[in-house]
């Protein structure tokens, strides 16, 4: 049995029990899903990663895996002490291995908030990332939506623990294919930190396609940072989708070490005026490692700012993409929008593809956008060298400066040395 | 009552208006049809029109297969829709494909030429006689698909140079045509370039031998006249070891209620150390006001940096035409070539334009520079696309681009689409893009000189422009200027 036949049966499996609210929007996505199918290179938004090659390894769901807490506990980031703890295994939302410490924080599945008192937000913000990721596999997350899990931060309610978000995938007796999806809601005035990182165990085969929607009301506050330092043998989609419903501050940073096969989206729509949204990028690649960033900035109302700055190193045989699109619609006036890319290739069989996007439908704006494809500075390593340091260390040492535009950007300082010391690892590895 | 007539009587009326009165009216100058009676072909695309045009152009066997090649696989093709541009199916049953002036003996010197023709020319400025003593330009002047008559010819033919219309090329110098046409953009390259090699009526041959600075600037002007016609014309420029060619391409259109449809191919071919500069300045009928009628301008160009050393440069003006759909673009093979893109587009009211260029590095130590400038007006969507790719074996390769935007109004859209491919550690790329508006500090800044807002805006825009019209050669830097501001006309206020 192949992996769109699992799909398939685990589908109508799921449709079959009762109580589900989200049916319809299923149905609709899994449709869609049938006739839009895998996207290929001719669709203009994977142009440059393939992902059909993942759906012809035989992937299977397996909702009823077991993590031990002792197995958990190796994969665990910084700062969990102190930290709400939220743990999907294969895509399923584990409560046993979740931790809630927050009273600010409340977490039930989509199914369940999809009929109580939180119905309401669910039906008004659940698959607005449709908007901008119009493909089979964002459908495909979406036929699975009540599976999900809902975040509520309540009012006016500083969390002082950040949210930790787990995506483990327990590939080590088979093929392993999850769909995670979370739909957080920020309420007016929260503030709020999140970090989100995968693991696979094991060495078979695994894809995950996860979709994460983030609606931020008035005059809140998020950071968001997302760690990617998975398996070579683990395939990635992940679609992140902000919605600044209301005047409010974002700050997502979107470091990508390793993996097989890594497509981020990251969509920020700022539909309120006088909000502000900060976007930062770094890939450090090496093997035969393939990272794909597709961001849009979405202006939709005047007077809002967007900064995104994306870095990349690249190695070895690996593979850079960045797509980034920023639209200014009609009547956003006074929209400033800024965006930069830039790239280092370090060996002979990097390649880099990038695609800086701009469009824009008002006048009274300031956009600019850039992109940069080079070498390491000849100057700097002979100034280096000059002194007495070796090529290999003046080496790492200008890569770590080059990636110390972004890596500043990690404000929690237990995050920050937890990446620190993953680039450092990279870097000795690099010149060994 | 033909629309065209009606328009022509409207020029005669505008002649009257005094000078400023004209330039503030601002519509489109060179609206008008020329009455001389075309020899055309039946409306509709089939083997037989094929085989009609080919016959018509006394053309031998090979190139009648040729052309069928290429329209048997349009057929199998889709029109391509991934442009940002919108417009009506065109019905590709409802064209006339050959349209010619008749003449019942080939002209042997300029004044043989239809007296009525030659007042076309005179209207729009390129008075045959005028180019020919004054200017010392060499044009090679089409009309709905046939060249006309092609001045300066013996002098050129002295050096070798040989400049004479495609029909003509095909007849006298097949080998040459036989080794170089399609080599660049081949038959079956777009949905528009298959069509054109399988439709194309006439166009320019240029050939520079060897070690040959071709002495003047070469020119072609084309012009759309019939009612219902698509122009296609193909041109081939060869520029042989270390020689050099400037050519300028000029267009204009009648104005007319339903779009036309142009398709042209262009082929730059430059060999060992030689040098092909390209000029443009597009004024195709844009369509009035409200977006009605206008050019269909689908246009292939692509020159290769066959040599080592060799250098082309593609310029172009865009004001005109309802949608430009064009990728001026350079293939650089041979070692140390050099590409470069000057591009300023123009749109207002309801035009489109799709409009970048490819800059392909095969070559080792190749450079390219994109300077692209984009200003939209009115209703108009206006977007840069651009690829720059470097392959693998592609080392030390260069690139700078720059493409900025200029919005005049808060209806109107700019984009921005670069492609940016590098699998070569040691190329740098660089990209760099703005959107801006003209400040309101700049036009008060004018206006308490003196400067009324209108030329305030005009006086701006070619300063934003001016990167790209100091790559125009002289007699096309005037116009352009011209056009810029005539263009702009009525978005300001």
């Amino acid at each position: 049995m192949n992996t769109i036949e699992n799909i398939k049966e685990r589908f109508q499996e799921l449709q079959s029990a009762n109580g589900n609210k989200l049916k319809s929007l299923e149905q609709n996505a899994f449709d869609a899903f049938n006739k839009m199918g895998i996207p290929t290179a001719r669709h203009e938004e994977w142009k440059y990663t393939r992902i059909g090659n993942v759906f012809n390894k035989e992937l299977h769901f397996k909702p009823t895996s077991t993590i031990t807490p002792q197995e958990l506990d190796q994969m665990r980031l910084p700062g969990h002490e102190n930290a709400n703890e939220i743990v999907f295994v294969n895509g399923i939302f584990s409560t046993s291995l979740s931790n809630v410490r927050s009273k600010e924080l409340t977490v039930k599945s989509l199914k369940e908030a999809s009929a109580g008192e939180f119905s309401e937000i669910v039906s008004k913000n659940l698959g607005n990332s449709n908007r901008y990721s119009k493909d089979g596999i964002h459908a495909l997350n979406s036929a699975f939506a009540h599976e999900g899990v809902f975040i509520h931060i309540s009012n006016g309610k500083i969390a002082e623990h950040p949210v930790y978000i787990y995506h483990i995938t327990d590939a080590r007796e088979t093929n392993v294919l999850a769909q995670p999806r979370n739909l957080v809601y920020v309420s007016e005035r929260a503030e709020i930190e999140f970090a989100e990182t995968h693991f696979t165990l094991g060495v078979s085969e695994s894809f995950t396609n996860e979709v994460l929607e983030i609606v931020v009301e008035k005059d809140a506050n998020v950071s968001y940072y997302k760690i990617q330092n998975d398996k070579e043998q683990s395939s990635q989609v992940c679609t992140t989708h902000f919605r600044q419903v209301g005047k409010s501050y974002i700050h997502a940073v979107t470091i990508s070490l390793n993996g097989g096969m890594v497509r981020n989206n990251l969509n920020i729509t700022l539909e309120a005026e006088h909000a502000e949204a900060h976007l930062y990028g770094l890939y450090f690649l090496q093997g035969n490692s393939h990272v794909d960033n597709h961001t849009v900035v979405d202006h939709v109302k005047a007077n809002c700012l967007s900064n995104e700055l994306y870095k990349g190193i690249v190695s070895d045989n690996a593979t850079a993409v960045f797509n980034g699109k920023i639209f200014v619609q009609p009547h956003a006036q006074k929209t400033n929008a800024y965006q930069s890319n830039k790239n280092i290739l370090l060996s002979e069989g990097a390649s880099v593809n990038t695609k800086p996007q701009l469009e824009i439908f008002a006048d009274d704006v300031k956009c600019s956008h850039g992109c940069t494809v080079g070498q390491l500075d000849e100057e700097g390593l002979f100034y280096l060298r000059s002194r007495g340091i070796s090529e290999d260390t003046a080496r790492s040492l200008l890569v770590h400066a080059f990636a110390i535009d972004i890596l500043e950007h990690v404000k929690p300082a237990i995050l920050r040395s937890y990446v620190d010391k993953l680039i450092f690892e990279r870097l000795e590895f690099e010149t060994s | 009552m033909k629309t065209g007539d009606f328009q022509q009587d409207k020029v005669v009326m505008e002649d009257e208006l005094d000078p400023i009165e004209r330039q503030v009216q601002g519509d489109y100058k060179y609206g008008f049809v020329t009455e001389i009676e075309a020899d055309e072909a039946p409306k509709g695309l089939n083997e037989n029109i094929i085989r009609f045009i080919s016959a018509k152009k006394e053309e031998p066997e090979w190139m009648l297969e040729w052309r069928l090649k290429a329209y048997r696989h349009w057929l199998n093709m889709k029109e391509p829709n991934w442009a940002n541009i919108r417009y009506e199916p065109i019905n590709y049953q409802d064209i006339i494909y050959y349209s010619a002036p008749k003449q019942k003996v080939k002209p042997k010197s300029l004044d043989e030429i239809d007296p009525e023709l030659r007042r076309t020319f005179e209207k729009l400025g390129i008075s045959l006689e005028e180019q020919k003593r004054l200017s010392g330009v060499a044009v090679d002047a089409v009309i709905d698909s046939v060249s006309i008559g092609t001045t300066f010819k013996d002098q050129l033919a002295e050096l070798g140079v040989i400049f004479c219309s495609m029909s003509e090329a095909i007849r006298e110098h097949p080998e040459l045509v036989k080794k170089y046409l399609s080599t660049v953009v081949p038959v079956t390259d777009n949905y528009f370039a298959a069509l054109n090699s399988a439709v194309f009526s006439d166009g320019s041959f240029v050939y520079i031998p060897k070690g040959v600075r071709c002495p003047m600037e070469l020119s072609t002007y084309f012009r759309i006249n019939a009612e219902n016609t698509g122009q296609f014309e193909r041109t081939l420029i060869v520029a042989d070891e270390g020689s050099y060619v400037s050519y300028l391409e000029g267009c204009t259109a009648p104005m007319r209620d339903e779009n036309q449809l142009h398709a042209a191919v262009v082929e730059l071919v430059a060999l060992d150390n030689a040098e092909i500069k390209y000029s443009t300045v597009q004024n195709w009928y844009p369509g009035d006001k409200d977006g009605q009628g206008g050019i269909y301008n689908f246009v292939t160009k692509r020159g290769i940096c066959r040599g080592v050393n060799s250098k082309i440069s593609w310029t172009q003006v865009e004001t005109g035409s309802a949608i430009t759909w064009k990728y001026p673009s350079v293939i650089l093979k041979g070692d140390n070539s050099t590409g470069e893109f000057y591009s300023v587009a123009v749109t207002n009211n309801h035009q489109q334009a799709d409009t970048g260029t490819k800059m392909i590095h095969l070559g080792k130590n190749t450079r390219s520079r994109i300077v692209s400038k984009g200003i939209s007006a009115g209703v108009s969507n206006n977007s840069y696309r651009g690829l720059v790719h470097v392959s693998r074996n592609a080392s030390n390769a260069r690139n700078f681009s720059q493409c900025d935007s200029l919005l005049l109004g808060d209806k109107c859209g700019a984009h921005t689409f670069p492609y940016i491919e590098v699998k070569n550690n040691s190329a740098v790329v660089e990209h760099e893009a703005t959107t801006s508006k003209i400040g309101e500090d700049q036009i008060f800044y004018c206006n308490q000189r003196g400067i009324d807002t209108e030329t305030a805006v005009a006086l701006i825009i070619n300063g934003f422009a001016k990167e790209v019209m100091n790559q125009l050669p002289m007699e096309f830097a005037v116009e352009a200027q011209k056009l810029l501001a005539i263009s702009l006309e009525g978005s300001v206020g």
